[in-house]
């Protein structure tokens, strides 16, 4: 409840500064960091509510304060509650020093020359992230690195185990097969990078579409996914934002089956509620979150001892036992122990191979077309999905 | 500090432009510039393949909007609900404001008052979240109605109506307790039944209070988007669109554009109302 008032009033802020936005990103060209110099004395982050503790909300979960002790740069944080909040606040000039970017926003801050180019020689740790997250095209591009991967987990298919038997396998569950028990009580994710769960569902139930990535769609594989959410509507009770909003409906069984995150699934078993999820055959989508930091920022050398800081093994261990993500450095398994990282599949090359990771579309399919339906387009077709 | 003093006394334009400096520095840079802002950027468009806004001026987004039927489906749903909203608001607090200005006893008044103006002390969030408790399935509403609004356009009609019923009914209040009570009386020595008086004298003398209060639940509704988001299920309001278009697709020109509707039907309303006497009203 707290953090979904906080996204609400995010949300009124990030109307405001809607004039204020109308200048659009100036590119910066400057070169990265040599060597890391003295802090700056601060930070100043926006972030993902639980990315960055400080012992505040639990005293045992802090791995801000030693960073402060070690580095001097004192850090500030500003929580955003989606990604649309995340590019909003970064385009605000050089208030901020760095971002915990999903994948759906690390295009567009790239693309709008927010993020600077990094240095990675400058970030030990670097060299013992998995090399899948390394140079993955949201956060690299054209050999450029322009993020340091943080953590990743996949946007599982949650179900009600009283309601929903059998247990699906499929997402045509939430499209095209919906069965009889969760009609009309649906809880799709809410936001234009859903298409991409309909379109990943297409890939392998129309292959004669001939989709490749379900992030850069041509204009009939476009409308084809188009299609399906607007059926899937009908069966749909509401649109998550938050996952407050989601737990809440499964509470009160107004809904019993949707896309989902671990974070959920955990929280609602924890409160000994009948669910599951499952990973369908189709595989899923997921989010790849990176550090980014600021084209304007004005501490950079603490934001690359920051990007140090929580590329270490303790740091990527204690961020995804508190948050339930999977860790970017998998030396993190000695210290979240063998057990907990299979839970997490960090080290699982089949898990993570089925899930295509959040990205921007962008017009650019990557091919050398540039065909592909663009972001803001993909928004104006999700309302016309709601209708 | 005398010389000042006597200027001031000398020239009351002056004193005027005193007074006034800082609200109209207020309005004028702070409101209206941002607004024209707005109104500029409309006209510009976004680039999709750079992800950048052009700035040139043509009526793209315009165009767009008249075309696109969902634009229209939004926008109407978003005046149907308020202006609902405005009905329901006025249908409800006539009554209590008619109580409370002209039958109750003062104590009384200010007791109502009181109550009515208490909510407003809230956080609206805390109750736009506490109507989405009372709405759900299992909710206290849930198991009072015969079938289930959560999640609903009409969710969204009844936690509206909740949140803007106070400044409907405190405009109101005002116009009726102006009122003076000799027209009442020699509307009952002239032998009207006091139904009639209600209708004939109250009643028309009331309708600056009732058309300043249904700004308020007209316009305040027009504008939100989070209680849609929060209650509404599936319910999308022209707010939420815009918010949907500044986001990560940065596409601010169409989401200006959009905006404009919005301040369309307000000017139109505005311009209405005025008509009634509701601004000496308010």
């Amino acid at each position: 409840m707290k953090s979904t008032a906080r996204r609400v009033t995010a949300l009124a802020g990030g109307l405001a500064v809607v004039a204020a936005a109308c200048g659009g990103g100036g590119g910066s060209s400057t070169k990265p960091l040599d060597k890391v110099g003295a802090g700056e004395g601060a930070l100043s982050l926006i972030i993902w509510p639980g990315y960055a503790e400080s012992g505040k909300n639990d005293p045992k979960v802090d791995w801000v304060t030693p960073f402060e002790t070690a580095s001097g740069c004192k850090v500030t944080t500003k929580e955003a509650q989606d990604s649309a909040e995340m590019v909003t606040l970064m385009r605000q000039g050089s208030t901020y020093d760095g971002v915990s970017a999903s994948g759906d926003a690390t295009n567009r801050l790239i693309a709008g020359g927010n993020v600077a180019e990094l240095n990675v020689s400058l970030i030990p740790d670097f060299a013992n992230i998995t090399p899948k997250l390394q140079s993955p095209p949201h956060n690299t591009v054209n050999g450029k690195h322009y993020g340091i991967s943080y953590q990743w987990g996949a946007n599982v298919l949650m179900y009600n185990t009283d309601k929903v038997t059998p247990a699906p396998t499929s997402w045509a569950a939430v499209f095209d097969q919906v069965p009889a028990a969760a009609k009309g009580k649906l809880t799709p994710y809410t936001g234009a990078i859903y298409i991409a769960d309909a379109a990943l569902y297409l890939k392998s139930a129309k292959p004669e579409l001939g989709i490749t990535d379900p992030y850069e769609l041509t204009q009939a594989q476009f409308d084809a996914a188009i299609v399906l959410l607007k059926a899937q509507k009908g069966n749909a009770k509401l649109y998550w934002g938050t996952t407050t909003e989601q737990t809440d409906a499964f509470k009160s069984g107004d809904a019993v089956m949707g896309p989902s995150w671990p974070y959920q699934v955990n929280l609602l078993e924890g409160d000994k509620q009948p669910v599951a999820s499952v990973i369908p055959k189709e595989g899923a989508t997921g989010w790849a979150d990176s550090w980014m930091m600021s084209s304007k920022a004005a501490h950079p050398n603490c934001m690359y001892k920051w990007m140090q800081w929580t590329a270490t093994p303790d740091v990527q261990a204690q961020v995804a036992s508190y948050f339930g993500s999977a860790p970017a450095n998998p030396k993190a398994c000695d210290v979240l122990g063998k057990e907990t990282c299979d839970a997490y599949h960090v080290t699982d090359d089949a898990y993570f191979s089925q899930i295509s990771f959040w990205k921007t579309p962008l017009a650019d399919c990557g091919n050398g077309k540039t065909t592909c339906i663009d972001f803001a387009d993909w928004t104006k077709a999700w309302t016309e999905v709601k209708g | 500090m005398r010389r000042l003093s006597s200027a001031y006394t000398n020239h009351p334009r002056l004193k005027l432009a005193t007074l006034l400096a800082a609200p109209m520095a207020w309005i004028v840079l702070i409101y209206l510039a941002s607004l024209a802002v707005l109104l500029i950027s409309a006209f510009w468009t976004f680039d999709t393949f750079s992800a950048t806004i052009v700035k040139t001026f043509s009526l793209d987004n315009f165009i767009e909007l008249a075309t696109t039927d969902v634009y229209r489906v939004i926008t109407l749903r978003t005046i149907r609900i308020a202006a609902l909203t405005t009905v329901i608001d006025v249908v409800i607090a006539i009554p209590i404001a008619y109580f409370c200005a002209r039958v109750a006893r003062p104590r009384n008044r200010t007791i109502i008052l009181v109550l009515l103006v208490l909510p407003l002390w809230t956080s609206y969030l805390v109750k736009i979240f506490a109507w989405q408790t009372m709405l759900q399935t299992g909710g206290l509403l849930d198991y009072v109605l015969p079938f289930n609004v959560g999640y609903s356009e009409t969710a969204v009609l009844i936690v509206m109506s909740y949140l803007w019923l106070p400044y409907v009914v405190l405009p109101i209040y005002g116009s009726l307790e102006r009122l003076p009570g000799s027209l009442l009386e020699a509307s009952a020595d002239l032998g009207a039944h006091s139904r009639t008086t209600f209708m004939r004298v109250t009643l028309p003398l009331a309708v600056p209070g009732i058309v300043a209060g249904s700004i308020f639940s007209f316009a305040l509704t027009l504008g939100d988007y989070i209680a849609p988001s929060i209650v509404g299920g599936k319910t999308q309001f022209i707010g939420n669109v815009i918010y949907d278009n500044v986001g990560v697709a940065g596409n601010v020109p169409f989401a200006a554009a959009y905006a404009m509707v919005p301040i369309a039907v307000i000017g139109v309303y505005l311009a209405l109302a005025k008509r009634t006497g509701a601004f000496e009203a308010l």
